[in-house]
């Protein structure tokens, strides 16, 4: 087989490239923003697409103090704190995270800052990695805060920084507004002069008119906002955060963020204002565009947050048909807006008729994960499960089928309270993380006790951050910094709020897991089982012991593959009942952990000989 | 204006992707042009599928590749390049790596392998590649350097000269890895 020569002309030699030339995802950007803006301190919880915000700002650890908090709520605070004391701090997190810290930023806009302060909301159109595809463009609306979207990494690593400057000169808190495409896709920066700014000097002076908004001087601070939102509209009419790119007169886009590139892309021809700072609106200047081209069009991703609002200034905006407001939006998405608006036949995109039935290759629990053993449990005592935000939302599937609801970070403990409340008449667990539990599941537990409950709370403990690439936790003994400190026990702190059964099991020991759950399910009193095992990959653990079928002694009943262990495989047929398909462990994959030897009838699993574990 | 280059790269968690993304947008911008690259974090080290999509050109907008218009699919997988078919262009060029990992939907019986994944293959690309790099891999004594084979074969399809592939694996391949993995480029490129 051969391959055409498909040579295509890219360029010739080595250019010399500044050494500040970099290639950086966007958060990676954002990460240097923070060094070159003189940032002092960076608090955040870990969350898809937002995570490696924090992890490159330790790099700079040296010059940032930067930290993991418990949640979101506590990073904002943490940072509030540290821009009233005068320095310039930043926070970032997932956009369901800015809902947990939603409180602090509401009244963080009131007090205003002293030193910059910059909140990174990344949210997840499309919802990768996500539960909502909730559009946080409103949230600065919400708070009357400046936006800034964003479009590609050079912006993420320049809009950064101008807004460290925007914070102090207009007193406010400034949300730089991320998404999964720009956070996670890499482009070229150039960084400039990459030195640190000097300090500029901000002290700490008391002052409670500004920082305590008792209800006198939070009236005066509320005219305040109002005349800090125009003061900053005025700013966005002429900042260059906003410009037009002059095209032809016939179609005006007007668009932000992500959604620029794909413009730039599907309507080479148009002209087009670019937002860069979408709160407050720039009114004047999409007055000035508008008017200067014969139709108006609107694009964005996700909600209608430019659209309605320059709609209700009275200009008139084309409609369309095209389905732009659900899901991540695409170049091939505004190839079908440009054919709807020009009238011509939609781009087809032939099918090359080979994708029929493809087997799946879904995200499951990897081979050794201590989670198994809880949910294969759940599953046979036929319990009702309200689960959590982590790697155990795959606990859900079949074949462990073993979860009811996931709502958001921390919601198990008090979904649980609220089906025993409801009189709902099976068992019902409450199934958690321990970095979740950590960041909100202790409140609902507290409440459990205080309010007279008899639910049953399991924190599946591995002792990591697993889902968003393993980060400390209050549980690991090691900060972001990686500095030692305290390690954290779920036990000592359910104890601590009133729980009287605690209860710690070895998630290797199916029988014992059952046990515990069986007999804290059926307890007249509020309980807390911690299952735990670490995470295999958090903790590169090696393998120690492995497992082998026993050919002639499977009975091909499949009973192992329940576990739904990705080490478990179905492999040749019995030779004399070719209709029974034994299975077989991929010595790549299997961890040795037992589980699968512990739910074996017949025995046909057994212990490999050590010497032959090669891993 | 000289249109841009669209590469995606295909595969499992774990097989490398990333850092072959990486190296050949390194590469790129040595080579002194714009490029772009998107991928998606998450669950990819669970065994899930993995794509990373690269951008190159004087001037590079979306990192996203509009569908249909893929140049190079450089699949890692002989299963996933099936799955990404329809996002190649119909004079785009498939360079497969014919190592197979089974799902878990296929390993645990929940549903059958493709038996005609050969057919296949031969109708969805006209322009195509098959190598062993996984065996190519296993003689350098390095399983690990897979992502390697497949990026020096690409390497071949793209006008960058090959020193400046060589600077962008050794700025990014830690130093004890880096001579197994310029041998393994090596030994893509020179495939025919």
């Amino acid at each position: 087989m051969t391959v055409e020569k498909t040579h295509r002309r890219v360029s010739g030699a080595i250019l010399n490239m500044s050494e500040n030339m970099k290639f950086l995802s966007g958060n990676e950007a954002i990460a240097h923003a923070a060094y070159k803006a003189g940032c002092k301190v960076a608090a955040a919880y870990p969350g898809t697409p937002s995570t490696e915000i924090l992890e490159n700002v330790a790099r700079f650890k040296d010059h940032i103090y930067c930290e993991w908090s418990v949640n979101e709520k506590v990073a904002m605070e943490v940072v509030i704190g540290a821009s009233l004391a005068g320095t310039r701090a930043l926070t970032a997190m997932k956009h369901v995270g800015l809902n947990v810290a939603a409180d602090p930023l509401m009244t963080v806009s009131y007090t205003g800052v002293n030193g910059g302060l910059v909140i990174v909301s990344a949210d997840d159109p499309g919802m990768h990695s996500s539960q909502n595809e909730q559009d946080n463009r409103f949230y600065a609306r919400f708070a009357k805060v400046p936006l800034l979207e964003p479009s590609d990494s050079q912006e993420a690593y320049d809009m950064t920084i101008q807004a460290f400057t925007i914070s102090e000169e207009f007193n406010t808190p400034v949300i730089v507004r991320m998404t999964t495409r720009t956070s996670h896709a890499s482009g070229i920066v150039d960084l400039g002069d990459f030195t640190p700014l000097p300090s500029n000097g901000r002290i700490y002076t008391k002052d409670i008119t500004k920082t305590v908004p008792v209800p006198a001087f939070a009236r005066g601070m509320r005219v305040r906002v109002e005349e800090r939102i125009n003061a900053l509209r005025e700013y966005a009419n002429s900042s260059r955060l906003n410009r037009i790119e002059k095209g032809s007169s016939e179609i005006g886009i007007i668009t932000s963020g992500i959604t620029y590139q794909y413009v730039k892309e599907a309507f080479p021809e148009a002209s087009v204002l670019k937002l860069g700072l979408t709160n407050p609106l720039p009114r004047d200047l999409i007055r000035r565009f508008s008017e200067s081209v014969e139709r108006l069009y609107i694009i964005e991703e996700l909600d209608l947050f430019l659209d309605e609002q320059i709609r209700a200034m009275g200009i008139k905006v084309e409609d369309y048909e095209t389905q732009l407001n659900i899901g991540e939006l695409s170049p091939f998405r505004l190839k079908q807006l440009r054919a709807e608006i020009y009238g011509e036949p939609a781009p087809d995109l032939p099918s090359k008729g080979v994708g029929e039935g493809l087997p799946a290759r879904p995200p499951v629990l990897c081979a050794g994960c201590g989670h198994r053993s809880v949910f294969r449990a759940l599953n046979k005592l036929g319990a009702t499960v309200t689960g959590d935000i982590g790697c155990y939302s795959l606990g859900t599937f079949k074949p462990l089928d073993a979860m009811d609801t996931i709502i958001c970070m921390g919601a198990s403990v008090g979904n649980a309270f609220g089906f025993e409340k409801a009189g709902h008449n099976n068992k019902t667990a409450a199934v958690i993380g321990d970095s979740t539990f950590f960041h909100s599941g202790i409140t609902g537990l507290l409440n459990i006790v205080y309010n007279k409950g008899i639910s049953t709370v399991i924190v599946l403990d591995n002792r990591i951050t697993a889902m968003t690439g393993h980060q400390q936790n209050p549980g690991t003994g090691q900060t972001l910094m990686g500095e030692e400190t305290k390690e954290i026990s779920i036990e000592q702190v359910a104890r601590g709020v009133g729980v009287d059964r605690v209860r710690v099991v070895d998630c290797y020991d199916m029988d014992e897991v059952e046990t515990a759950i069986k007999e804290e399910l059926d307890a007249p009193e509020p309980s807390v089982i911690v299952a735990k095992r670490p995470c295999i990959l958090g903790y590169k653990l090696r393998v120690t012991r492995q497992f082998e079928v026993d050919f002639d002694t499977c009975k091909g009943c499949r009973i192992c593959l329940k576990l739904g262990c990705p080490a478990i495989e179905l492999g040749d047929a019995d030779p004399e009942k070719p209709k029974i398909r034994k299975v077989k462990i991929n010595p790549v994959l299997c961890f040795g952990c037992s589980m699968c030897q512990q739910v074996c009838t017949f025995g046909a699993i057994k212990d490999k000989v050590l010497e032959e574990v090669s891993r | 204006m000289k249109k841009t280059v669209n590469i995606a790269l295909v595969g499992v968690g774990g097989q490398g992707i990333l850092l072959a993304s990486e190296v050949i947008s390194r590469a790129a911008m040595l080579a002194g042009s714009d490029v772009k690259k998107s991928e998606v974090h998450g669950m990819a080290q669970r065994g899930g599928s993995v794509v990373s999509q690269v951008r190159i050109g004087e001037k590079v907008y979306s990192p996203l590749i509009p569908e249909g218009e893929t140049d190079f699919l450089v699949s890692f997988e002989l299963l996933e390049s099936l799955r990404y078919a329809d996002t190649l262009a119909p004079d785009g060029t498939a360079l497969i790596n014919t190592q197979v990992i089974t799902p878990v939907t296929v390993s645990s019986g929940q549903q059958p392998w493709v038996e005609d994944i050969e057919a296949r293959i031969e109708k969805a690309y006209p322009n195509r590649k098959l190598m062993d790099a996984l065996k190519m891999a296993q003689d350098l004594g390095n399983v690990r350097t897979v992502n390697m084979i497949m990026t020096g074969a690409l390497s071949k399809m793209l006008d960058i000269e090959e020193s400046v592939w060589l600077q962008a694996l050794s700025e990014l391949v830690p130093a004890k890895h880096l001579e197994v993995n310029l041998k393994a480029f090596a030994l893509g490129r020179g495939l025919e």
